[in-house]
């Protein structure tokens, strides 16, 4: 006999339904979980004291400022690099044995571990060169980590720039140069930017590449040679340890914040810039 | 409009690394770095030292990082740091180093509190690492496999655990790995079935110290020489320290540096 | 005042070219390196005696890493058996159930989430997941079973992205001309649209893959790091990057270079997954 399949219909998107909000569900409940264990003990003072008995007790802000110097000069560094390159792809060569390379690298170097970042950094950066567990050594590990994701959202984001912007500009006389600042970057700003905001929400999060780079001292870092840790560092250290429960939770709480506020001021961008332009 | 926001938002942004960029030219003439690696056994112990000292010496910054023991040695031995902390005796080839004894610690086996069994013989702790005796009932519990927490290899307190209880015989690879001092005691703490070796300093009321062939681990037991599963905080230094570092070293060792130790549950390094 | 066009032109071409060949230099600086340090090994030791060798003991000259390729991979399959089918039914639910408004609000809300750290994961599986584990079905609780669970809810983000992105491609005509011959709702989206965003699922499957097997902190975390290969889903096991991550540190010599052999083997898995999953998603596009 066969079933009805009006009634499997039913039964399935009560399934799907079910499941669908399952797993939404279990999202959702981890970042409840945070927020409202964390809290509690999410204050100015935690925020702007250092932490104190290796974490048991004051504040993340030595951690905080960790955190903001290692991504902002990663930043700084991988995002010249990264979209000039990915200009210099798309815009002034053609498609040669140069470009193939580094493309090939791009593509290979993403998804690899940030294990890996971490086991080269610490070899190379820390030992080798003799950075010691520093702001340097992280900078400069995470801004390669950082830099196939840029290259390759800057390169897609400039290649949907429509062919026509560009020959109505040649065609008023502007050079090549003129064209791609005022024409295809701005074009192609917000995907740009939406590369750098991944890459920022990514290295706020990174532990692995960090603590063997950038080393864990509770210290707040004052120069580049500094070691010192950042917030998920921190985190991890607190957690595993069993320090503090509740420093933890606070810690985890800054944490997924600043992820949310990196992503809102990404949307926000976007949406102001495509706005303009649409 | 837009544009104001853009720059504003930048210059916010740039303000930490500007504070940062002024901060380092100033204090770098000023402050005097040490920097400290390795045991994770010894880590807070230094951390509270450094906290200590860098009270009554503003100037100073004293740099601690973990590792474990042998990440702490070898980066001595790179230069990598200026002090290493080792929880273990140094190993032949790396005798090179200078070593100072900072004070010493016991290693204490611990299991969760819920755990009826408050003795062993040390014979027993053996068997049980080297995967031996795999059950509790074995050990007059119930029936449960007993899982064993051991550190990584290169730590400090396995060495010192290996050498003073494991007598030649290999800890069993079946056996999980934590690799601080800490998260060992934290499965132990979680597990009812957990057992784990941590350092005597770090034991509070979360797990609870096993008695072994009749001794308890305590800092008189050890004073007086009955518990033997002890081992040396050592401070190692490659060639010559600077002077930030030797003045570190002075304080860690003089009578002020030793009670912070000594409160903290460690045996002085002149008891 | 052409003269100074060109100038600047050929100037800023200069520079690009500059930044073009730094990228390339730091690109490939890790790459390089990571196989300049791990390939030596394979020779000294034996390619065979690496990959195959089931006794991970470095500083005694054992650098068999057998068992911790077979439990990175078991994790990454448990996770997958975890995240796949959750995910897919999410992101089907989501394309072909839900309204405009809460697709609108999906997409950012899968990207915060799928920005939050590892060690949370990790942390929260500590928690709550390896108790549970150990409570109820036995075992210490650090697992096989514990890791899966994390690192499946690591990938639902991907998946249930990747795979919406897929299914909302298929062409609404498809649908239209199901409906015309009289298909159910579920026999449209089972016989048609799935099988038409078959590429893409797939590839959000392979780099959901990708994600799990290069997890480490969380790993560690939950996994209990014993260099067994596990006989059931409740004993502990160590994968290779939670191993390079556990001796990274301290490794010395040939041990160093054993971790980079390792590296190696961790390089190779990833950019097969990689390249898989970019090969079906330009078979998609082109289709």
């Amino acid at each position: 006999m066969r079933i009805n399949p009006q009634f499997i219909d039913k039964i399935v998107k009560i399934g799907l339904n079910f499941q669908a909000f399952f797993t939404v569900g279990i999202l959702v409940a981890i970042v409840a979980i945070i927020f409202f264990k964390g809290s509690p003990y999410l204050n100015m003072e935690f925020i702007f004291s250092s932490p104190e008995d290796m974490g048991r007790h004051g504040g993340i802000f030595s951690t905080i400022v960790g955190t903001i110097f290692l991504v902002l000069l990663s930043i700084f560094v991988a995002t010249p690099l990264g979209v000039g390159t990915a200009i210099f792809l798309t815009e002034y060569t053609k498609e040669s044995w140069f470009t193939k390379t580094i493309r090939f690298g791009v593509e290979s170097l993403a998804g690899i571990p940030s294990i890996l970042y971490g086991l080269f950094g610490f070899i190379f950066f820390v030992i080798k060169l003799r950075m010691g567990w520093s702001l340097m050594a992280g900078v400069l590990t995470i801004t390669i980590m950082i830099l196939p994701t840029i290259i390759r959202t800057s390169e897609e984001a400039i290649k949907s720039v429509p062919r026509n912007l560009r020959i109505v500009s040649y065609s008023l006389s502007a050079t090549k140069w003129e064209t791609v600042t005022k024409v295809v970057l701005p074009s192609a700003g917000p995907g740009i930017l939406t590369g750098i905001m991944l890459s920022v929400g990514r290295a706020v999060g990174e532990t692995a590449a960090v603590i063997f780079t950038m080393g864990s001292s509770l210290r707040l870092p004052t120069s580049l040679m500094d070691s010192g840790r950042t917030m998920a560092v921190h985190f991890y250290i607190l957690a595993r340890e069993g320090i503090s429960m509740e420093k933890a939770y606070a810690t985890a709480l800054v944490l997924v914040l600043s992820i949310l506020f990196i992503n809102i001021v990404a949307y926000y961008i976007m949406n102001k810039v495509t706005s303009k332009y649409s | 409009m837009p544009k104001l926001m853009g720059t504003a938002f930048l210059l916010l942004m740039l303000l930490p690394l500007t504070f940062g960029a002024c901060s380092s030219k100033g204090v770098q003439t000023k402050k005097r770095t040490v920097t400290v690696a390795g045991s994770t056994s010894v880590m807070p112990f230094t951390e509270k030292l450094a906290e200590h000292f860098m009270v009554d010496h503003p100037d100073f910054v004293v740099d601690v990082q973990g590792g474990g023991s042998t990440a702490g040695i070898q980066a001595c031995m790179n230069n990598t740091v200026d002090i290493g902390m080792s929880s273990r005796q140094l190993k032949n080839e790396e005798k090179l180093l200078n070593q100072i004894i900072v004070c010493y610690d016991g290693i204490s086996l611990v299991l969760n509190p819920r755990n009826p069994i408050s003795d062993l013989r040390l014979k027993d702790v053996r068997d049980i690492f080297s995967g031996k005796i795999k059950n509790w009932k074995e050990l007059g519990w119930i029936d449960r496999k007993i899982d064993a927490v051991t550190r990584e290899e290169g730590s400090g307190t396995r060495g010192s655990f290996e050498e003073l209880v494991m007598n030649k015989e290999e800890i069993d690879d079946g056996i999980m790995v934590q690799d601080s001092n800490g998260s060992v005691k934290e499965v132990v703490a979680t597990d009812p079935y957990a057992i784990g070796y941590i350092s005597l300093g770090l034991v509070d009321d979360k797990v609870k110290a096993v008695i072994i062939d009749g001794v308890g681990p305590s800092i008189d037991a050890i004073k007086l020489g009955q518990y033997k599963i002890v081992r040396p905080f050592l401070y190692v230094t490659h060639g010559e320290l600077d002077d930030s570092g030797k003045e570190f070293i002075d304080f860690v060792l003089s009578v002020a540096g030793q009670n912070v130790l000594k409160k903290e549950g460690l045996i002085g390094a002149y008891d | 005042m052409i003269k100074k066009a060109f100038t600047k032109e050929h100037f800023v071409k200069y520079i690009l070219i500059a930044f073009a060949l730094s990228s390339l230099l730091f690109l490939f600086l890790i790459f390089i390196f990571i196989l300049a340090e791990g390939i030596p090994l394979f020779h000294k030791v034996g390619l065979k005696n690496i990959i195959f060798g089931f006794k991970w003991a470095p500083t005694k000259g054992s650098f068999g890493i057998f068992p911790m390729i077979i439990s990175s991979f078991l994790v990454t399959f448990g996770a997958l058996i975890i995240g796949a089918p959750l995910g897919l039914s999410c992101a089907i639910y989501l394309s072909e159930y839900s309204g405009k408004k809460l697709k609108l609000f999906l997409k950012p809300a899968l990207e915060l989430l799928a920005g939050i750290p590892s060690v949370v994961y990790g942390f929260l599986g500590v928690i709550y997941i390896v108790p549970l584990v150990r409570n109820y079905l036995g075992g210490p609780g650090f697992s096989l079973l514990a890791t899966s669970i994390i690192l499946g809810v690591m990938i639902f983000p991907t998946v249930i992205s990747i795979s919406f992105d897929a299914l909302m491609s298929v062409p609404k005509t498809y649908r239209e001309g199901s409906f015309a011959m009289g298909a159910t709702k579920w026999q449209t989206i089972y016989k048609v649209i799935v099988p038409s965003a078959k590429s893409g699922i797939l590839a959000s499957f392979i780099l959901g893959m990708g994600r799990a097997i290069g997890e480490t902190m969380a790993v560690i975390m939950v996994a209990g790091n014993a260099l067994r290969i596990p006989t059931s889903i409740l004993d502990p096991l160590r994968t290779l990057t939670s191993n390079i991550a556990l001796e990274l540190a301290y490794a010395t010599g040939d041990h160093r270079l054993g971790l980079f052999s390792t590296g190696v083997v961790l390089l190779v898995i990833i950019m097969t997954l990689n390249y898989v999953a970019s090969f079906a998603i330009r078979r998609k596009v082109l289709k």
